[in-house]
């Protein structure tokens, strides 16, 4: 059992852990839930399992001890209330450094377990080139699965916390079950405690209308997985990883093929997660909203993985913005370069941070702060191009709302998409870089007009299978744009209706899924991050 | 009144597309983005001397010109 998308998974664990919820009394079954997902941790990663329970632990203390201050701090607000801007002025300094403390205490074996060794690598080339000896450490005992996930959903409890926007559990369980839940580990969504938190551990009884809805939409999340997104994995690891050149068409095919894989492949894996936890009564929250629809760059990253881009906003983005540092930068700015560009100015370093952040919390590699920069430089140009572009359309009278302008946005927004992902998922920032500009010097679509394409790893029933497929994830995906929701419309149905999706999604990911002889099982791909 | 007419014309400058006075989904429909969104955070601090703490900036503050009138003066009592 190395993911979701096992046999053991899918027909032993999660119908034996929803067995053993059930038959639970209502007050244990937080304590089931935690004892198995720390079962399905450690089936993951081993030993290593105790860094999330440490993690828990300090999260825990730490929310504790913030708790303990704020109250502390809160009992002369309530005798003298005019006074209360002073006295919270006089406390907030040594809160900070608790939180601060915390902070780092959560963060550092995020740091040691997967960023010591790259650090430590590029300090040491440094070295060399200034002739200085700097020894190159690592600690090289791996990390735990979803290590990137969990930190910062601890992370966002212990500000928020600090924040006052949700209160501290003193259920050391509630909190270590928050951390750990087994749908959420490896992929996230990188939750708030007011959104599961509590849900979690509250042992909601399992009912049917929840069970039917959850394992449909568990199934056309494995449907996305195996029968598109592991499908696709022989071609761009053909492509990306076999070491031969290819010309420029075959490149950009291979961008895109990415593409649909990875979306294919997380946010089927965010479909398995959510339904899961919805067969528990839990509402995680949504990590995908329809991202190919995007008008700009801007908002696909609040389509795409949404709960890392509003964790970066909330927890990095507005905190650096609103800094001492990020508010004398904004009025610096816009006494130089007046009251738009100015503030554009301190929200383009808010924004370098965030997306050097986004790029490193992928991975330690070039290719990762290659994507973050990437991404920086794609957003601040919009928001700087932005308000030309606004004052230009009125004063030519075009209706930015049409059709047409919106389909050039999104075909555009689709090209800066594709070119993300080919540097994403190059082995290294040159190849990436080298890899673009084949696909600039050397296009040709000689690969797909002779047919060779259909030799590398995907042939032409496999390529109709995902051309059918992915049409019906868009057409699911447009009439959810359109304001519908196709998993209610089926719940609201007669049973024939019910029953017949369900089993035709089932029967359609067993007679097309991409498993068995001729291919490889894929784990979950943002599992590694 | 006053509030809410400063919080328009603010408004209105960052975002000349949108009848903020009738939008009730400005950061929503994303007529208000976060760099734009800094820039407005900067101009309500300049305009009312109030400090937005980034605990503020969640999209029911700043959906509409009454939802930010509204966190204006909380911020305005608050540093009372």
């Amino acid at each position: 059992m190395s993911s979701y998308f096992t046999v053991t998974f899918m027909l032993l664990f999660l119908p034996m852990v929803l067995v053993a919820y059930q038959l639970a009394p209502r007050r244990a079954r937080g304590l089931v839930l935690l004892v198995v997902s720390y079962a399905f941790a450690w089936r993951l990663s081993g030993m290593l399992v105790g860094f999330m329970i440490a993690t828990s632990v300090v999260t825990y203390a730490f929310c504790l001890v913030i708790g303990a201050m704020l109250a502390k701090r809160d009992e002369p607000v309530k005798l003298m209330p005019q006074d209360k801007r002073r006295i919270k002025a006089s406390s907030r300094r040594k809160i900070r450094i608790v939180l601060a403390l915390g902070i780092v205490a959560e963060v550092a074996p995020l740091f040691a377990l997967k960023y010591l060794g790259f650090f430590s690598s590029i300090a040491h080339r440094l070295g060399e080139v200034l002739g200085i000896g700097i020894p190159h450490v690592s600690v090289g005992i791996g990390a735990p699965v979803g290590i990137s996930f969990y930190t910062l959903t601890a992370i966002s409890y212990l500000v928020d916390v600090y924040r006052e926007v949700v209160p501290v559990d003193r259920n050391p369980m509630r909190v270590a079950l928050f951390v750990g839940y087994f749908p959420q580990l490896m992929e996230g969504p990188i939750c708030r405690y007011g959104q599961s938190g509590k849900a979690a551990y509250d042992g909601a009884p399992i009912v049917f209308e929840n069970l039917y809805q959850g394992s449909l939409r568990l199934l056309f999340g494995v449907m996305k997985k195996l029968v598109i997104a592991d499908r696709l994995n022989a071609f761009v690891s053909l492509v990306f990883d076999g070491g031969e050149t290819y010309d420029g068409g075959v490149l950009a095919l291979a961008a895109v093929l990415y593409t649909l894989q990875l979306y294919c492949d997380f946010s089927g894996t965010m479909d398995v997660v959510i339904g899961i936890a919805h067969m528990f009564g839990v509402e995680l929250p949504e990590n995908f909203r329809q991202p190919f629809f995007s008008r700009t760059a801007s908002e696909f990253w609040q389509r795409w993985h949404i709960t890392l881009g509003a964790w970066f906003k909330d927890y990095v983005y507005y905190p650096v913005s609103l800094s001492k540092a990020g508010k004398s930068l904004t009025k610096r700015a816009r006494k130089r370069l007046g009251k738009r560009y100015g503030p554009l100015l301190a929200g383009s370093f808010a924004l370098l941070v965030v997306w050097l952040g986004n790029g490193l919390w992928h991975g330690a590699g070039s290719q990762y702060v290659l994507f973050g920069l990437y991404y920086f430089v794609i957003l601040t140009l919009g928001g700087l191009v932005e308000p030309m572009a606004s004052s230009l359309s009125l004063r030519f009278g075009i209706d930015r709302n049409c059709r047409t302008y919106r389909i050039i946005q999104t075909l555009r927004t689709l090209v800066i998409v594709f070119v993300g992902e080919l540097f994403f998922r190059a082995s290294g920032w040159k190849e990436g870089l080298v890899m673009l500009s084949t696909i600039g010097s050397s296009f040709s679509l000689d690969a797909l007009t002779s047919g060779t394409v259909f030799t590398m790893g995907i042939d032409r029933p496999d390529c109709a299978i995902v051309a059918l497929t992915a049409a019906i994830i868009l057409l699911v995906d447009f009439i959810k744009e359109r304001g519908g929701d196709p998993c209610a419309a089926i719940t609201r149905s007669s049973m024939i209706v019910r029953w017949g999706a369900w089993s035709g999604v089932f029967l359609f990911v067993v007679v097309f899924g991409a498993y068995g002889t001729g291919y490889a099982p894929v784990d979950p791909m943002y599992a590694q991050f | 009144m006053e509030i809410n007419e400063t919080v328009s014309e603010i408004i209105g400058e960052l975002c000349p597309d949108v009848d903020c006075q009738s939008c009730t989904t400005l950061v929503s429909d994303r007529y208000l983005d976060s760099l734009t969104l800094v820039a407005l955070v900067a101009e309500l601090e300049d305009a009312f001397d109030i400090e937005v703490p980034p605990a503020a900036i969640v999209v029911r503050n700043f959906d509409s010109v009454e939802a930010i009138s509204k966190l204006v003066q909380e911020l305005m009592e608050e540093t009372a």
